[in-house]
Order: C-alpha cells, then sequence, then structure tokens
C-alpha cells in the first residue's frame, strides 16, 4: 500500500459532516423541486405539483361551485319538501367526490420521468453511434422492441436524452416525458397519465353524475313548479340547468370515450394517432398492452398498482462544494487529489451512490421517496 | 465498522477511468418492469455471469410483485376509490412497500457481492427506473450508522 495515497484521500478535500453541515447552512440545501428542469409549478414545498399554465383550473372549480351552490340554495328546499331529503345527500356526495378528484388530477404528478443524467446520456450516444452510421446523428434516432409480438418503436427524446419507454410522450406544454401519456388537460390544469389518470376518470365520471343529476333536479323543481315566473331570480334559480345542458353532453360524450378508452387499455394519444388501428388488416396489429378482456383492462387501469413518483420533488439537491463542472461519475487520476470533489452533477435526478450502501438509519418516508433530509454524498476520484 | 483496504497500487496503474454500465429495460413484456439479463461486455471478468444474472432476475422479481395486477391491488384500488384517494395519506401502498424491500436486497447485494469486487449497484429508481447502472472504480464512503465506514476499491 502506497501511504502517501491515502494521505492523499484522507484528510485534505475528502468531506467530512462538519465541512458539509457548514456548507449546508451557508448555501442553504435546496429541494429538487427548485432545480427542476420542466416546466412546471409546485406548491406547498414540492408537495403539490401543476402545470406552468393551469389553464382554466380555475374556471372548471368555480363552475362546479357555483352551480352546485345554487342548485342546494334555489332548488333542495323545494326538492326537500316534495320529493326526498336523500336529494342533497346525494348531491353533496358527487359534489365532494369531483371536487376531490379534480384536486388530485390536477396536483398529482402523471408520472413524469426524469431526465436522464449526463452519463446515461453519453452511454446511449455511444451506443447509438456505435450500432448505426459513423457520419451525423440527423436522422431521428428510434429503437424497434418486440412487444408481445408487435413492433414498437421507441423514439428518442432529445430534451429529456433519453429512448422514450413504449407509451410515453414528451409533453410541449410541461417540458416533461410522460409515462402512459394520455393529453394534457386544461380544464385540469395538468397532464393526464399513468399515475393520475383514475383520478381523472373518477372525476369526469362523478361529474357527469352530478351534472346529469343537477340537471334533472331543476327539471323536476320547475316541472313541479309549473310556473311562469320571470325576473332576475327566476333566471338565477334555472342557471345551474342552462350550465347543465350544455355541459352534460360534453362531459357525458367524454366520460363514455374514456370509458371505450379503459376498457380496451388504449391512451387518448394513441386513439388519436390510430397507433394500433391504422394499419391493413392483413397483419394482426392489435394493441400489444391490451389484455384481451373488458373487465381485466378496467381492472388493470383503474386498480392497479399506484406507482410512485420517480421525480423526487422533496428530496434535497446534493450539497456542492465545487464548481459543477466535476459530474458525478467522473474518475480523475490518483495524483490529482485535490480535485476529489463531492459528487454533484448538474442534473436535478442524480442521486449519489452512497445512498445505495446507506444503511438507513430511519424508515423511508411513505410518500414519493425522498432522501431523508440529510444530504448524502459520496466521493469518487 | 470494519474498515477494508485493497490494493490501490492496482487502480493507479489501470489506466481506465470510472465506468458506469447500464442495464436498461426490457420491453418485450410491455410495460412491466423489467431489465435486461443479457450480460453487459463492459463488465467483463468482473463479475461472475451468473451472479450478474441472479441480480437482475431476482430484481426482475420484485418489480413483478409490485406491479402484479391482482386481488391485493384490486382491494387496494378500490378502498382507496371509495375514500376518494386519502388512504394513501395514511398508508403505504403495495408498491412502496415492495419497493423499500428492493432497496433493502441491492444495499444487500452491494455489501457483499460487488463491492467486494469493485462494483457499485445504483438502485433503478433513482435513474427513474430506466436503468441499473454499474459502478466500477470508486472510492465511496457510506454513512452508517455511528461512523463513517469507508470502503476502498
Amino acid at each position: 500500500m502506497n501511504n502517501c495515497e491515502y494521505q492523499q484521500i484522507e484528510p485534505l478535500s475528502l468531506p467530512t459532516p462538519r465541512p458539509a453541515a457548514v456548507e449546508e447552512e451557508e448555501e442553504k440545501a435546496r429541494r429538487k423541486w427548485e432545480v427542476f428542469p420542466g416546466k412546471n409549478r409546485f406548491y406547498c414545498d414540492g408537495r403539490f405539483i401543476l402545470a406552468q399554465q393551469s389553464g382554466v383550473l380555475p374556471l372548471t372549480l368555480g363552475l362546479i361551485l357555483v352551480t352546485t351552490v345554487l342548485f342546494f340554495v334555489f332548488d333542495c328546499p323545494f326538492l326537500v319538501k316534495h320529493l326526498t331529503v336523500f336529494i342533497p345527500a346525494i348531491g353533496g356526495v358527487l359534489f365532494v367526490f369531483a371536487v376531490i378528484s379534480l384536486l388530485q388530477t390536477s396536483f398529482t404528478d402523471p408520472g413524469i420521468l426524469p431526465r436522464a443524467t449526463p452519463d446515461e446520456a453519453a452511454y446511449i450516444e455511444k451506443q447509438i453511434d456505435n450500432s448505426g452510421s459513423s457520419t451525423y446523428r440527423h436522422p431521428p434516432r428510434t429503437k424497434e422492441v418486440v412487444i408481445n409480438q408487435q413492433v414498437v418503436k421507441l423514439k428518442y427524446c432529445f430534451t429529456c436524452k433519453m429512448f422514450r419507454p413504449p407509451r410515453t410522450s414528451h409533453c410541449s406544454l410541461c417540458d416533461n416525458c410522460v409515462e402512459r401519456f394520455d393529453h394534457h388537460c386544461p380544464w385540469v390544469g395538468n397532464c393526464v397519465g399513468k399515475r393520475n389518470y383514475r383520478f381523472f376518470y373518477t372525476f369526469i365520471v362523478s361529474l357527469s353524475f352530478l351534472t346529469a343529476f343537477i340537471f334533472g333536479c331543476v327539471a323536476t323543481h320547475l316541472a313541479l313548479r309549473a310556473q311562469g315566473g320571470r325576473g332576475l331570480i327566476f333566471a338565477l334559480q334555472e342557471s345551474p340547468l342552462v350550465i347543465c345542458f350544455l355541459s352534460v353532453w360534453s362531459i357525458l360524450g367524454l366520460s363514455g370515450f374514456h370509458t371505450y378508452l379503459v376498457a380496451s387499455n388504449l391512451t387518448t394519444n394513441e386513439d388519436i394517432k390510430g397507433s394500433w388501428s391504422g394499419k391493413s388488416e392483413a397483419e394482426d396489429t392489435g394493441n400489444p398492452y391490451s389484455y384481451n378482456n373488458i373487465l381485466t383492462n378496467c381492472c388493470s387501469v383503474l386498480c392497479g398498482p399506484m406507482p410512485p413518483s420517480l421525480i423526487d420533488r422533496r428530496g434535497f439537491v446534493p450539497v456542492e462544494q465545487s464548481s459543477q463542472t466535476v459530474s458525478m461519475e467522473m474518475v480523475l487520476p490518483m495524483p490529482a487529489a485535490k480535485e476529489i470533489k463531492v459528487v454533484v452533477g448538474p442534473t436535478p435526478s442524480q442521486l449519489p451512490p452512497s445512498r445505495a450502501l446507506q444503511v438507513p438509519s430511519s424508515p423511508l418516508p411513505a410518500t414519493p421517496l425522498s432522501l431523508t433530509g440529510r444530504p448524502q454524498f459520496s466521493c469518487l476520484f | 465498522m470494519a474498515t477494508e483496504f485493497h490494493n490501490l497500487q492496482e487502480l493507479r496503474q489501470s489506466p481506465s477511468l470510472a465506468t458506469k454500465v447500464f442495464i436498461q429495460r426490457d420491453y418485450s413484456e410491455g410495460t412491466v418492469c423489467r431489465f435486461q439479463i443479457k450480460f453487459p461486455s463492459e463488465l467483463g471478468s468482473r463479475i461472475e455471469r451468473t451472479l450478474f444474472e441472479d441480480t437482475v432476475k431476482t430484481l426482475n422479481t420484485y418489480y413483478a410483485e409490485a406491479e402484479k395486477v391482482g386481488g391485493q391491488s384490486y382491494m387496494e384500488g378500490c378502498l382507496a376509490c371509495a375514500t376518494a384517494y386519502f388512504i394513501f395519506l395514511c398508508m403505504e401502498t403495495r408498491y412502496e412497500k415492495v419497493l423499500k424491500k428492493i432497496s433493502g436486497y441491492i444495499q444487500e447485494q452491494n455489501e457483499k457481492i460487488y463491492a467486494p469486487r469493485g462494483l457499485l449497484l445504483t438502485d433503478p429508481v433513482e435513474r427513474g427506473m430506466r436503468v441499473v447502472s454499474f459502478l466500477s472504480n470508486t472510492l465511496i464512503y457510506c454513512h452508517g450508522r455511528s461512523s463513517y465506514q469507508k470502503l476502498a476499491i
């Protein structure tokens, strides 16, 4: 063993906890959501995520709220007296369901894939260069895989620097690759993807029931009253009817459409592009992801396991002790011990490899995986 | 914690820098999380093929268990729907439980098999479930329970 080498490694530039702690106090440790590369907005210190353009989410909420409140104020007293007391109860339950599922759709991570680390990107580039032509890299990069005896093309995402997994698409509004990308919904202010599709479906179904219910109740009210009535109060009383009448068709239509998608295990994106139906009849080009059984498809889409968020919003960005030019995975030759620095790459999704070797002193948190709050670091040379 | 030292002369003489080897996902069965079992040539003779394959196969089994669509996941899904998904605030999902098991397994594999061979396996969840990566030729500090444990490779 060469003692001199150990001296170079041990005392000098290797991080010890105290300097790291001091560093932390000097520059406050930032959470990963603060350095997230996509165009998203975060609330409550990274707990909630929303698209940058929240679209018409406030309008959606407002419409639902106003319609329901008007219904409760003007129609319920009459209907309770003349029909049954369950009417406001049912209305209340549907309203609560609709609003909660709307908020969950809006504020849940739809299944964003973190961008590739520089090393991954370099590794993939190397593989493409090796396998493809050695000239320019201009041709769009695709990779073919066979899924359930069907050839599927995986596209290379130039923004995220990786081959997109099947069913993943890059949302240009949010600037993220989203797994099982369905569509970007402006009403909800977020993408609809793998992790929040079930919330979205619950939302549109409960909303269709709610609008149909309110429509029915208000129509009944009108019919039972059989009065002419003019004036502002009358107009106000009947506005839920009008709003519901206008929206019930589109919402019911949307629910029907999504029920069809769920039953055939398709996404809106695939349906619109005609990925699995546009080819000739001769080939068997069915959807390779479908279980060919409506019930199984429904259950797997809506009741399947809930994958955790991969972007680790609330984890801490590893503390930097040097310039960012030394990325985590680079190794410097032995004599240059002074350049040994604590890991950090510029990309937010990196975590130091030492995490894999840690003996966790506290259980991992139940909610989306994040570091326990102590920035971990490792040293590579 | 024991401190192990290996012969760093070997490292010094080797001109190769630290390499990262990435094991990509295997999409032949759809979008379920599986990793390719094909032995990467970059690992060469660093690790025995059978050990490597065992590790990846076990990981694949764990992920298949996490993503299994069966009785328990239906129960969880229906219960979650009935409680307007508030149950996720109180309860850890099965997926998260399995991910913890995977994390423990990877740590154990690193300690027993990979670290003595100069490799480090990273948890795929840290890479967006895209790759399993092996690092080699690294000096790592591990924050143990009470003190630092240094593994020099």
